[in-house]
């Protein structure tokens, strides 16, 4: 009883005890909350890995694929049917993109997948994370509504909103050729000329993506353009402006055309392959290729004024793009061609958003050679399977792989994809909370320090105690319980406050962004609207319980030391 | 020497006890061999300058510490070889202690100071359920001492004539059978400390408790039935040792 009593009194009375509670508590609501950040992030992150790669995905080892979709996808049903619920076929390349932005043609090295949309997002989240079906916010405003329905099936059209886009854009593109090609047919010199571009160029500095200051590729002179393909390149290094601006105007300007649009001039490769997808029927309809690119290939962030960012676009849908990519087929030939794009591919983990592009898969297997003349059979690399259940992916894993040989295919899960990286992202949270047990375990000697002061302090209360009868284990235990109660306390406090601070993150977060002026967690870099938190119970539990530990055996050293101390002396310390 | 039989009263004796303190290599006999018997019911006084080891014999008997030699006896019975548990047993419950510097626990108020060694006695449960029991016996004892007034006071707020009365209250409310005082008005002043003094002198009378009392002063020593001398360790005068 005078245990309890004198620890109640003891952690009344002792202002400094408080120190070592508030180092507890301080320890036990940091790793409270950056666990819970973390594993929201890390939960978060595997959701979105997990929507990218669907449960089980089979590929070939070549890129030159297998045929078909269809005996592949029988011979899963046959194998593993009562356990998938869907699958999609589709071929992965790697590829390279150009956009064209202030007048140069811009190189993306992207991963090129074609996809059927509509079997694509049975597999996992596609259309979620398509530009055109979600809300666009800026500072928390809605500023776009979704242009498409959820109940919208994806496909490969351009919104409406793209199509007057691209309206718009062709529609200056021939304004602005037309008046230059007057010009240029006037046969004016260049020095004349000159003013006018200049006067176009702030334009340019503006970094406006127009095409104004691009040296003009007119189709018309196409013929041209292949014609001086082979002259020499006079100075390829140098920017286009710089040319632009340049005194000679006839040497000068011929050979910039190859340069910057190579594959204007060299129209065969597309012809080789599928001569129809050229040129579309209406000349400012889409063409034949349709692309959705990752946000990252096109979109950058740019500090707008102190603390304010925005997010710039330099490819639209709407806009076309060329792509490069390899044939099928030994030795691969690299093909070209162009493609409308349809929209942006954003599901917020910026490995994927900045390397995929998705394409028509028709269009793909054509244009790589992937088709069998006489069965018209096309040839793909990569089956995704979605399961009913994904805790039955091992079973599928080892089904499939029993019919599947080994050299031609690899299966598997999403999590053997992405096994380095969960794993990296395993180790760093285990990591982080060793480092941050320590703080703890800092704490625990702040208890020890204070405890060895508190005995030195109560020796002569000590020998009091055990004068009346108190026994040596009961001097030591008042020690023990005064510890346990400065680890109940401080965890206790500490779990509260980390809690409170989980629950409310994204206000402290919003206070913290009004005090500082600086936007501590902004949405548009991280994808999240708000801070993800995940608490997970078994976690607090133990932090919590570590905590309460380490301050018992911090103080059992003092408590050993105060049970030894011997009687008459403690009751002659001075 | 020769050892004295037990007589059918006595209720404490050292038998040849013998204490050696180290000081670093040093080693300093206090006590060399004393013989002391004290009757149940009996006030004894001991007395001599300091270092002469009458605190050190009264700390032995009081079983806070081993004698190098000899034996403590309770009525009869040897008790200093007893295992720890049980000296701390009979610290609690036959003997009393009252000490020159009070040693009150500061954090707890008079009422709590005398009930602590009951607390230590029982445990939570116990106590918790004799509780209002030991209010009654501390209320009636502190009463006794005359510091009802003082109940919820800390020792701090107290007069060291205060404190010692409530020192007092503590030594009683384990009914003990002893009562063990080292210089209980040592470091108080003259009247103060006979109205101690008086209250034991009442205490020996009323309840019979036996009183084992040490102090350097004449005076007070004269309030006892009987005076032993302590000098160098040993008993002077060997009559009084009876």
């Amino acid at each position: 009883m005078y245990k309890l009593l004198l620890c109640l009194r003891y952690l009344r009375t002792r202002y400094i005890a408080l120190a070592s509670i508030i180092s507890v508590m301080l320890g036990v609501a940091t790793m409270i909350v950056v666990n819970s950040v973390m594993s929201g992030f890390a939960t978060e992150m595997r959701t979105r890995i997990h929507a990218i790669h669907a449960d089980i995905s089979l590929e070939t080892g070549s890129l030159d694929g297998e045929p078909s979709a269809q005996q592949h996808m029988a011979l899963i049903r046959e194998v593993a049917g009562q356990y998938v619920e869907s699958m999609t076929a589709s071929v992965e390349v790697f590829g390279l993109m150009h956009f064209r932005r202030g007048g140069q043609w811009i190189p993306r090295p992207v991963q090129l997948v074609g996809i059927e949309p509509e079997s694509k997002t049975l597999v996992g989240p596609y259309t979620e994370h398509l530009d055109s079906y979600k809300t666009i916010r800026e500072d928390g405003v809605v500023v776009r509504q979704p242009l498409r329905s959820m109940n919208d099936k994806p496909g490969w059209d351009l919104t409406a909103e793209s199509t007057a886009y691209r309206k718009k854009e062709k529609e200056r593109e021939r304004i602005f050729l037309k008046h230059f090609l007057d010009q240029q047919q006037e046969q004016e010199p260049l020095m004349e000329r000159k003013p006018k571009l200049e006067g176009d160029a702030p334009k340019f500095e503006e970094g406006a993506p127009t095409f104004e200051n691009e040296v003009p590729e007119p189709k018309e002179s196409q013929a041209a353009a292949v014609e001086t393909a082979n002259a020499t390149v006079a100075d390829d290094s140098q920017p286009t402006i710089q040319q632009v601006s340049a005194v000679q105007p006839a040497q000068e300007e011929a050979p910039n055309r190859p340069k910057d649009d190579p594959f204007k001039a060299q129209p065969f490769v597309q012809q080789q392959f599928n001569p129809d997808a050229v040129e579309p029927s209406d000349p400012d309809g889409p063409y034949r290729a349709r692309v959705v690119l990752g946000a990252g290939l096109v979109e950058f962030i740019r500090e707008i004024a102190p603390n304010k960012i925005r997010i710039e676009r330099m490819v639209h849908p709407g806009d076309d793009v060329k792509i490069t990519t390899v044939s099928a087929g030994r030795p691969p030939r690299p093909v070209s061609f162009t493609a409308t794009v349809t929209d942006i591919y954003k599901s917020g983990m910026s490995e994927y958003d900045s390397n995929l592009v998705f394409c028509n898969l028709d269009y793909l297997q054509e244009i790589r050679g992937m088709m069998d003349p006489q069965t018209q059979e096309r040839a793909i690399t990569t089956v995704q399977i979605k399961l009913k259940n994904y805790n039955d992916a091992k079973l599928v894993l080892q089904k499939l792989e029993n019919v599947f040989p080994s050299h031609l295919y690899s299966v598997k899960t999403w999590e053997q994809k992405q096994g380095p990286l969960l794993a990296a992202v395993d180790i760093e949270s285990a990591i982080l909370n060793v480092l941050l047990f320590l703080i703890i375990a800092v704490a625990g000697f702040g208890i020890l320090a204070i405890f060895f002061m508190i005995v030195v302090e109560k020796t002569r209360d000590i020998g009091i105690l055990k004068a009346l009868g108190a026994s040596s284990r009961g001097v030591m235990s008042i020690f023990l319980l005064y510890g346990l109660a400065l680890g109940c306390v401080g965890s206790g406090i500490g779990v509260a406050l980390g809690l409170v601070f989980v629950r409310y993150i994204n206000e402290i977060e919003r206070g913290l962004s009004l005090v500082t002026g600086r936007k501590v967690f902004d949405e548009r870099i991280y994808y999240f609207p708000s801070i993800p938190t995940d608490v997970n119970s078994f976690t607090v539990f133990w932090v919590a319980m570590g905590a309460m530990l380490i301050a018992v055996a911090a103080s059992i050293l003092p408590a050993r030391r105060a049970a030894r101390l011997h009687p008459v002396e403690a009751l002659r310390y001075e | 020497m020769t050892q004295q039989p037990a007589s059918a009263n006595e209720h404490i004796a050292s038998v040849a006890v013998e204490k050696v303190y180290l000081k670093g290599n040093h080693k300093v006999p206090v006590l060399r061999g004393v013989h002391m018997s004290v009757q149940r019911g009996e006030f004894v006084s001991i007395i001599g300058q300091s270092g002469s080891g009458k605190s050190t014999l009264l700390h032995l008997m009081g079983l806070l510490d081993k004698p190098n030699v000899g034996e403590i006896r309770l009525e009869g019975q040897r008790v200093d070889d007893l295992p720890a548990a049980t000296r701390d047993e009979l610290r609690n419950r036959v003997f009393g202690f009252i000490f020159q510097f009070y040693h009150l626990l500061p954090e707890l108020s008079v009422l709590e100071n005398v009930l602590s060694p009951l607390m230590i006695r029982d445990s939570a449960l116990t106590y918790w359920r004799r509780k209002s029991e030991y209010q009654d016996r501390a209320h009636q004892i502190i009463e006794q001492v005359g510091l009802s007034h003082r109940l919820k006071h800390k020792p701090s707020e107290l007069s060291g004539g205060e404190m010692q009365r409530a020192a007092i209250a503590r030594a009683l409310i384990a009914r003990p059978s002893v009562l063990l005082a080292d210089e209980p008005t040592g470091n108080l002043d003259g009247q103060t400390g006979r109205d101690i003094i008086d209250l034991l002198r009442t205490l020996n009378q009323e309840q019979g408790l036996t009183i084992v009392m040490v102090t350097h002063d004449e005076s007070i020593a004269q309030q006892a039935h009987r005076t032993v001398r302590l000098c160098n360790g040993l008993v002077q005068v060997l009559s009084d040792a009876a």
